[in-house]
C-alpha cells in the first residue's frame, strides 16, 4: 500500500503567501478570542472547590444548583460529568466577607451536607472493608431505608496562592520550551530556521489557546502539559523538514530556495501524514475511552497535532523562505563533500 | 552489512530480560495482608517483631504467605480476606494487650501477589497515585512567621528568667520580629546582662545601643540568619515528625509524609475516604500555650476569648511571658479530676517542668491560662487558679466534655505543631473513581496501540511488524524503567505512556519511509536497509531532542500530576530511542541480514513516479504498478 503517489513536487512554496495571510488571520482571530473570552482557567490556577457527586438517578441539574446556592458562595458552576448521573459543581474560593473563621477547604464537606439534604438524606461516614480486605472509610449519605441517594466521588481544593504560583510555572514552563528549542535549532541548524520553527509551533499554541477561549473549554494543568508536550512534537515536524532542506540544498545544487523547500516536503509528506496519523490514533483512542479526566487533554492534543502539521508544512518553511534561507548558511564551505559516495540518488533530479 | 555483531544481539536480549522481570510484578495484582508498625515513639519495630508476629500467627492457627519486615514496619500476606481479618484479630490481641494504650497499630493492608523471589531481585510493582487508589491529599503550608514569633516569644522569657536569676536590673523586654530589645537603666548593668544573655542565648547576637534617656542603655539582639533558617528548618521538621504520630492515631497502612519546598508538607493517605476525619486529624493546626493571666484586661497584651462551662464567652487578658508551649508537653491522657468533672492530665518534658515550678512558686493565687491557638485566633481553654507548686505534672480542668479531652489528649499526645498549618490544596478521590480510571487508562493505551499496530502491519507489512514489535518492546521497557524506579503511576501518567507510544512510533516510519524512498531509488535491498536506517538516524536524533526539551522543561517547573506526566514522557522518549532503532533493527538484521541474495524486502507497496512499482518482494506486497496511474496526477 502506498498513499502518496507523487510524480513532481508540489508547490507549497507558491501559496505561501496566500497560506501565511490565512495563518496570521488565524492568529489574529486566536488572539482576539483569548484577549475577549479569556481562558477559562481550572481550579488549579484560580483557586476554588470542585466536587464530583454520583447521583444514584439521573441528576436533577437545577435542584442540584439550588441546593449549593443555598450556601450563598457567590458563582457556582453545575455541569454534568460523562454521565447524566455525574455532576461536577465549581465553588469559588470563600470571599473575604464570610471567611472568618472557616478555611475554604471545609467547604466540600458543606456543599456536600446540603446536596444531601436535598435528597431528604443524612450526612455520615461509612467504614467498610474492599474485597481486597483494605480498610476504607468514606463520608457518606444514607436515607431512612438505607439506600444512599448520592455519592461524593471526588473533591478538590485548591487555596488561591497556589494557583498563582501553578500559573507562574506554566508560563515558565512554557518559556523555557520555547528558548530551549530555539537554541537547539539554531545550533543544529541556523537562527533563521530557529526563529521560522518556534514562530510556526507558538502559532499553534496561540491557536490550541485560541480555541480553548472561543469554546471556553476548561484550561487545566493536564491541557497545560499536552500543549507543551505538543510543541516540543510539532518541533519534530519542522525538524524533519528542515533536515530535509539542508540535504535537498547540498545534493541537488541547480535548484533554487523554493523550490528546494517544495521538495523537501514533497518528500518528507508521506511521513508526516502517516506519523501524524498515527499519533492522532493514539489520542482518539484517549478522547473516546480517556473519560471526561482525560477529554481536554485529548482535545488539547488533537487540535495540536492538525495544525502542527499545517504549520510546519506551510508556516515555517514559508518564514524562513521569507528569512532568506541560502544554501550557504546550510552547506558549510568547501563543498566537496556534497555528493556522498555511497548515495545512489547523489546528484539525481527528481 | 545488515548483520549485528553477538553482543549487540546480547544486549538486546538482556534489555528484554530485565524488561520482562521488572515488568512482571504489575500483573500479579494484590493480596490482602496485615502491617504491623509503631505506635509510640519508644516502641521500634525491627526483625525481632516479625518473629513474633509469625509467632502469634502460628498460635492463632492462621498461615500467612509470608511475614517480612520492610525497615519500617512488618507485613504479612494472607491468601484471603478471612484469613485477613482473623490475623488482625490474634495480633490486636497478642501484641496490644491493653486497647487504652496501643503499643502498636495493626491496619489492613494491600501487598503485591508477585512471588517471593520477584520481590528479592528488588522487582515490585509500580506505586498507584491516589486517583488510581482513591484517597486523601493535602498540602500544607507551615506559617514561618509564627513560627519565628513562638522562638522569639520564648528567647524573651529566657531572657526574662536568666535575668531575674542574676538579679540584674532591667526596664523591660520587647519583642521585635526578629529579635528582642533589653532596656537597662545604665551601662553597667547592660554589660552584665550582655553576658549573661550572650551566655543563656548563644544564638542572638547582641549589640549595645544608648536609649537616649539621661543613662539608661539598650541591648539590642538580633537572630542571626543561620539561627532563623535553623528555627524554621526546625519547625517543619517537627511538623512533619507530628504528622507522622497523627496518621500512626489514624492507623493508614502507606501513608506519604513529606517536605515540599522550603515551607510546604504534603500528606497522601491512600484508602482513606472521609476527609472530614482525616482532616479533623490531621489539619487540627492547633497550637498550645500556657500563661498567666493578666487581670486587668486593658492592660494585657492579648486578650483572648475563654470558654465557659455555661457555654458563655469571657475576655481573658494574657500576659506576655510564655510558661511553656505544646512542644513541650510529653503525655497527655484523658482522665477525671477530683470532683469528677473530664480532665487531661499533662506530663511536660524537664525543661517546661522547670519553668512551670518556677512560675508557679512565685504566683500562687494567681490565674493562669491554657490557650489553644487554632487558625492564628487563640481560646483560652481553660482558666484556673495555681493551687501550689507544681512541677512537670499537672492536669487541666475546663468546660471539656469527655470527647473533648480525649480529642484534646490524642492531639497533645500526637505531639504539637510547632508552628500553625494551613491546608492549601485538597484532593480526595473515591475508590471506584480510582478503579474507573486504571480502566479507562488502560483501555485509551490498548486501542490506540491495536490501532497503530494494524495501521503499521497493513501499511508496512513485515516492517510494520517489526516497527510494532519495537514499539510494544518500548512499551516493555517504559513501565519495567517506572517499576524499577518506583515511580507513582497516576492518570496523568497513563496518558503520557499513550502519548509517548503515539510519538514513537514516529521513528520507526520515518525509518520505513527511507527504506522505501531508497528503494524508489533503485538500491538494492540491503544497501536500502543500511542506508534507511542510517539516513533516519540524525532526523530521530532530533526530532527526540525537542520533545526531550518540551518533557524536561515539565519536569523542571510541573507540580503534581504534571510531575508525573513529565516523568513518563521523558523515560519514553529515551526508552523509545533505543527500541525503536536498536531494538527493531536487530530484528530487521536477523530477519534479513543473513540472506546474501536479497531479492526483496516486505515493506509495502514501493510506488515510482515512472509507474513501475516494485511489490514488496517475497510474494508479500501489493502490485501496484498499475494503481499508480489511477491517482490523480499533481500537476506543478
Amino acid at each position: 500500500m502506498e498513499f502518496f503517489r507523487i510524480r513532481k513536487d508540489i508547490p507549497f512554496m507558491r501559496h505561501a503567501l496566500v497560506l501565511n495571510v490565512i495563518s496570521f488571520i488565524t492568529f489574529a482571530l486566536a488572539v482576539f478570542f483569548l484577549a475577549t473570552r479569556g481562558l477559562h482557567l481550572s481550579i488549579e490556577f484560580t483557586g476554588g472547590t470542585l466536587m464530583e457527586v454520583e447521583y444514584a438517578q439521573a441528576a436533577d441539574i437545577g435542584r442540584t444548583r439550588a441546593a449549593v446556592e443555598t450556601l450563598n458562595l457567590g458563582e457556582v458552576q453545575v455541569q454534568n460529568f460523562g454521565t447524566s448521573r455525574d455532576v461536577l459543581i465549581r465553588l469559588p474560593v470563600r470571599g473575604a466577607g464570610a471567611a472568618a473563621g472557616k478555611g475554604g477547604s471545609d467547604l466540600a464537606a458543606e456543599a456536600f451536607a446540603a446536596l444531601c439534604k436535598a435528597e431528604q438524606g443524612q450526612v455520615g461516614s461509612r467504614q467498610y472493608t474492599t474485597p481486597q480486605g483494605e480498610q476504607v472509610s468514606r463520608s457518606s449519605c444514607t436515607k431512612g431505608d438505607g439506600s444512599e441517594p448520592l455519592k461524593l466521588q471526588r473533591t478538590e481544593f485548591v487555596g488561591p496562592s497556589v494557583g498563582a504560583e501553578l500559573a507562574r510555572d506554566g508560563a515558565l514552563a512554557l518559556a523555557v520550551t520555547v528558548l530551549g528549542i530555539m537554541i537547539y535549532l539554531a545550533f543544529r541548524f541556523e537562527w533563521k530556521f530557529s526563529v521560522a520553527g518556534i514562530v510556526a509551533n507558538l502559532h499553534d499554541v496561540v491557536i490550541i489557546l485560541g480555541f480553548f477561549a472561543f469554546f471556553q473549554w476548561e484550561f487545566s494543568l493536564a491541557v497545560l502539559a499536552a500543549i507543551l508536550a505538543v510543541l516540543g512534537y510539532s518541533v519534530n515536524e519542522s525538524v524533519v523538514i528542515f533536515d530535509r532542506v539542508r540535504e535537498t540544498f547540498r545534493r541537488m545544487r541547480k535548484l533554487n530556495t523554493p523550490q528546494v523547500i517544495d521538495h523537501a516536503i514533497t518528500s518528507t509528506i508521506s511521513r508526516t501524514v502517516i506519523t501524524h496519523g498515527s499519533t492522532q490514533m493514539m489520542v482518539l483512542s484517549m478522547l473516546i475511552f480517556g473519560g471526561p479526566t482525560l477529554h481536554y487533554f485529548a482535545v488539547a492534543l488533537t487540535i495540536g497535532i492538525l495544525f502542527g502539521i499545517y504549520s510546519s508544512i506551510f508556516v515555517a518553511a514559508g518564514i524562513a523562505m521569507w528569512l532568506g534561507v541560502k544554501r550557504e548558511d546550510l552547506v558549510k564551505a568547501g563543498g566537496g563533500r556534497e555528493h556522498d559516495p555511497g548515495d545512489p540518488n547523489a546528484g539525481a533530479v527528481v | 552489512m545488515n548483520r549485528y555483531p553477538w553482543w549487540k544481539y546480547s544486549i538486546l536480549a538482556v534489555a528484554l530480560v530485565i524488561g520482562l522481570l521488572f515488568t512482571l510484578p504489575n500483573f500479579f495484582g494484590e493480596a490482602p495482608a496485615v502491617q504491623v508498625s509503631s505506635a509510640k515513639a519508644t516502641v521500634k519495630v525491627d526483625g525481632s517483631t516479625a518473629e513474633r508476629v509469625s509467632q502469634v500467627l502460628g498460635a492463632a492457627g492462621v498461615k500467612a504467605d509470608f511475614v517480612q519486615f520492610d525497615g519500617t514496619s512488618v507485613r504479612a500476606r494472607f491468601a484471603d480476606t478471612d484469613t485477613q481479618i482473623k490475623a488482625k484479630d490474634a495480633l490486636g490481641k497478642a501484641l496490644n494487650p491493653d486497647a487504652a494504650d496501643a503499643r502498636y497499630i495493626v491496619a489492613l493492608n494491600l501487598l503485591s501477589r508477585s512471588p517471593a523471589w520477584l520481590t528479592k531481585l528488588r522487582a515490585l510493582p509500580m506505586y498507584l497515585g491516589l486517583d488510581l487508589r482513591g484517597g486523601v491529599h493535602f498540602l500544607m503550608q507551615v506559617d514561618m512567621r509564627a513560627a519565628l514569633k513562638q522562638a522569639v516569644d520564648t528567647y524573651a522569657s529566657d531572657a526574662r528568667n536568666a535575668l531575674r536569676e542574676k538579679r540584674l536590673r532591667f526596664s523591660g523586654i520587647t519583642r521585635e520580629p526578629a529579635g528582642l530589645t533589653v532596656g537597662f537603666p545604665d551601662a553597667a548593668s547592660a554589660e552584665a546582662g550582655r553576658g549573661v544573655l550572650a551566655d543563656r542565648l548563644p544564638s542572638v547576637q547582641w549589640s549595645t545601643e544608648s536609649a537616649g534617656e539621661g543613662s539608661s542603655v539598650r541591648l539590642v539582639g538580633r537572630l542571626a540568619q543561620q539561627a532563623i533558617n535553623d528555627i524554621q528548618a526546625q519547625a517543619l521538621k517537627q511538623n512533619i515528625e507530628t504528622l507522622h504520630k497523627r496518621v500512626n492515631e489514624l492507623g493508614v497502612a502507606e501513608p506519604v509524609i513529606q517536605q515540599q519546598g522550603a515551607d510546604r508538607v504534603v500528606v497522601q493517605l491512600p484508602g482513606v475516604q472521609d476527609t472530614a476525619r482525616a482532616k479533623d486529624i490531621i489539619g487540627r493546626t492547633a497550637t498550645l500555650q500556657i500563661r498567666l493571666v493578666e487581670p486587668d484586661t486593658a492592660a494585657a497584651p492579648e486578650v483572648v476569648p475563654s470558654r465557659e462551662r455555661d457555654g458563655s464567652a469571657r475576655q481573658v487578658g494574657l500576659k506576655r511571658e510564655v510558661v511553656a508551649t505544646g512542644d513541650q508537653l510529653k503525655n497527655a491522657s484523658a482522665t477525671i479530676d477530683q470532683d469528677q468533672r473530664p480532665a487531661v492530665s499533662v506530663r511536660l518534658d524537664d525543661v517546661g517542668g522547670r519553668a512551670m515550678r518556677a512560675v508557679t512558686r512565685e504566683n500562687l493565687g494567681k490565674l493562669m491560662a491554657i490557650v489553644l491557638y487554632e487558625k492564628g485566633k487563640g481560646e483560652a481553654i481553660s482558666v484556673a487558679t495555681i493551687q501550689g507548686e507544681f512541677g512537670s505534672d499537672f492536669q487541666i480542668t475546663g468546660s471539656f466534655t469527655p470527647q473533648e479531652t480525649a480529642d484534646l489528649a490524642l492531639l497533645t499526645r500526637a505531639g504539637s505543631l510547632a508552628a500553625p498549618m494551613e491546608i492549601i490544596e485538597e484532593r480526595t478521590i473515591g475508590p471506584s473513581l480510582g478503579a474507573e480510571n486504571i480502566a479507562k487508562g488502560f483501555n485509551s493505551v490498548t486501542y490506540g496501540f491495536a490501532a497503530i499496530a494494524l495501521f503499521m502491519c497493513v501499511y508496512y507489512l513485515l516492517f510494520g511488524v517489526f516497527s510494532t514489535l519495537a514499539l510494544a518492546f518500548n512499551l516493555l521497557l517504559l513501565v519495567a524503567a517506572l517499576s524499577m524506579l518506583q515511580a507513582t503511576l497516576t492518570l496523568p501518567g497513563i496518558a503520557a505512556i499513550a502519548l509517548t507510544l503515539g510519538m514513537a512510533i514516529d521513528a520507526n516510519v520515518l525509518i520505513n519511509e527511507r527504506v522505501r524512498e531508497e528503494l524508489r531509488g533503485g538500491a538494492p535491498p540491503q544497501q536500502a536497509i543500511h542506508t534507511g536506517y542510517e539516513r533516519a538516524w540524525g532526523t530521530i536524533l532530533d526530532s527526540n531532542i525537542t520533545t526531550l526539551i518540551a518533557g524536561l522543561a515539565l519536569l523542571a517547573f510541573g507540580s503534581g500530576p504534571v510531575r508525573g506526566f513529565a516523568v513518563v514522557h521523558c523515560l519514553g522518549i529515551l526508552t523509545s530511542m533505543f527500541s525503536a532503532v536498536m531494538f527493531s533493527r536487530g530484528l530487521v538484521n536477523f530477519w534479513y541480514g543473513r540472506q546474501k541474495r536479497l531479492k526483496g524486502v516486505s515493506i509495502g507497496q514501493v510506488w515510482r513516479p515512472d509507474g513501475s512499482g516494485v511489490g514488496g518482494a517475497g510474494g508479500t506486497g501489493g502490485t501496484g504498478g498499475g494503481a499508480g496511474s489511477a491517482r490523480p496526477q499533481v500537476e506543478s
